[in-house]
């Protein structure tokens, strides 16, 4: 059973071809790590999946529905995953608790206590509480992020999409993140990030897709692309960055 | 709490320097104000200048008419103000719309803000305050005071617009995209991301409209409205004497220079906001 599946999917911006024939699939309680270097496509794919860009060519299914189908509205896509930048993208106009409870209470609905109770849960979990009322600018880049994962979780997303979430932080914050994600892994989250962090690919990934100028060159388990590459693309990526 | 002997005299040092400072600064501002002042009351034509322009007695015989002018720039800028800034605001979320069936307020929109934006004002209080007359139309209001006006919100309300669709676009792209991906409409996106920033980006040249608005109510005077500049000039012409420009002058100062005050002070606020946590 899948609960995403991409065929064929091209996208380029201008002459430059950023996504080229991609295929992936991704069943429920997957976590699918994408590696690459930088501008190998891993963040427009995941902006591709999320309906924030269009393809040029190739259809992406979620759950059974073709979401590129134009007809489609994508609020309503949107609304079954998360999404977290590599940049937090908080509203720095509002507060913690307020940037958490937005998207529940005018998108799903959901009533003003129940959205409240479901915010600080999530921050309780991230070590945040006391941050509730605090404005974003007040957190360190390690904090805000968690509380950019905590606003992607609030609606309870089936699909959390992680465009290089620790890239931005300081190494010594990037392992409290790190291990909030394994946290949600080990929950059965469905996952799919774009990382840098092979480390983290290795233990939590259940594949790893390995991206090369907008195709994806190798995928299989972490044991089999992180360890026994067949690929020399992949082979001499791994040497750099390991 | 104690301290060293070095930050002592650093402290010493620091405080006669700013002694020095300030006793430079003295002189020279006397020297400088000394020097125009007598050059101005040494020219020839000074002592007409003084009777035409700073006659003591013509300022306080023309001063009540003049102020009672003041009164009606005052109003119309205070009626003129909230409108405009609402006008502008929705001519510029009109612009940011998407919806198909909404492009020909898109169009209107656009027409608006490229024909009164590209007009004098001066021109367009003309033409309302003598065209609209003249039209003969029902319902519409015939008191030039309140043609002025209507001239002046159409006028200024199409820069204001401009001034909140640079706000809008000034917000980072990235916002939008973290309130798509949390599946808001382009409305919620508008009303609960963009517009809160968009609006705080703009006081400052917000403000710097409405300064120059306060003093453009004196065209209200081209087309008869007795403002403070029209009094004037119905005083000065009737007493061949000038000074109760001087005193409109002054009244104009005192109005727009607290607003200005403020300007810079949110100005400075925002910058400072903007530059917290980089090295100064």
């Amino acid at each position: 059973m899948t609960l995403l599946s991409l065929a064929g999917v091209k996208k380029s911006y201008g002459d430059k071809m950023v996504l080229d024939d991609v295929d992936l699939a991704v069943a429920p309680h997957d976590v699918v790590c994408l590696i690459g270097a930088s501008g190998s496509g891993k963040s427009t794919l995941l902006r591709c999946v999320n309906l924030l860009e269009q393809v040029d060519d190739g259809v992406i299914e979620f759950d059974g529905q073709d979401i590129t189908d134009p007809r489609v509205d994508p609020r309503t896509v949107r609304r079954r995953m998360g999404m977290v930048f590599q940049a937090y993208n908080l509203f720095p106009h509002m507060s913690v608790l307020r940037n958490i409870t937005l998207a529940p209470q005018i998108v799903h609905t959901v009533g003003q206590d129940e959205s409240r109770t479901r915010a600080m849960e999530l921050l309780d979990r991230f070590g945040l509480a006391d941050k509730a009322d605090a404005r974003p600018d007040q957190l360190s880049g390690g904090q805000q992020q968690r509380v950019a994962l905590a606003r992607a979780l609030a609606a309870r997303p089936e699909l959390l999409l992680l465009d290089e979430v620790t890239s931005a932080l300081d190494p010594e914050l990037v392992g409290e993140m790190l291990a909030v994600l394994r946290d949600l892994a080990a929950e059965g989250t469905t996952m799919l990030l774009a990382t840098h962090e092979m480390g983290f690919a290795r233990d939590v990934a259940t594949s790893v897709c390995f991206l090369h100028e907008g195709r994806i060159l190798e995928q299989g388990p972490p044991s089999q692309v992180l360890v026994e590459p067949r690929e020399e693309r992949t082979r001499q990526f791994l040497r750099r960055v390991l | 709490m104690s301290v060293s002997a070095v930050e002592l005299e650093r402290r010493r040092v620091r405080r006669s320097q700013s002694l020095r400072r300030a006793l430079l600064a003295t002189l020279a501002t006397v020297v400088f104000f000394g020097v125009v002042g007598l050059l101005v009351t040494s020219s020839q034509g000074w002592p007409v200048v003084k009777r035409t322009f700073f006659d003591p007695h013509s300022a306080v015989d023309a001063f009540p008419s003049v102020i009672k002018g003041f009164g009606l720039n005052v109003v119309m800028f205070l009626v003129a103000e909230p409108v405009i800034l609402v006008l502008g605001a929705a001519v510029a979320i009109v612009r940011g719309t998407r919806s198909a069936a909404l492009f020909p307020l898109r169009v209107v929109a656009v027409l608006y803000t490229d024909v009164f934006r590209g007009i004098p004002s001066i021109l367009l209080v003309f033409l309302f305050a003598l065209g609209v007359p003249a039209l003969r139309l029902t319902g519409v209001p015939t008191s030039l005071f309140w043609l002025a006006l209507i001239a002046l919100v159409v006028s200024y309300g199409a820069y204001v617009a401009e001034v909140f669709r640079a706000g809008i676009e000034s917000v980072h792209p990235s916002q939008v995209a973290s309130a798509r991906a949390l599946g808001f409409s382009n409305a919620q996106t508008m009303r609960h991301v963009v517009l809160p920033q968009a609006v705080r980006n703009v006081v400052p040249p917000l403000l710097n409209d409405f300064v120059s608005l306060q003093k453009d109510t004196a065209l209200a005077g081209a087309v008869g409205v007795f403002e403070a500049l029209f009094a004037a000039r119905d005083y000065a012409n009737f007493h061949f004497n000038f000074t109760p420009y001087v005193v409109t002058a002054v009244l104009f100062v005192a109005l727009t220079v607290p607003l200005a005050r403020l300007t810079d002070y949110l100005g400075r606020r925002s910058l400072g906001g903007r530059l917290s946590g980089v090295a100064r």
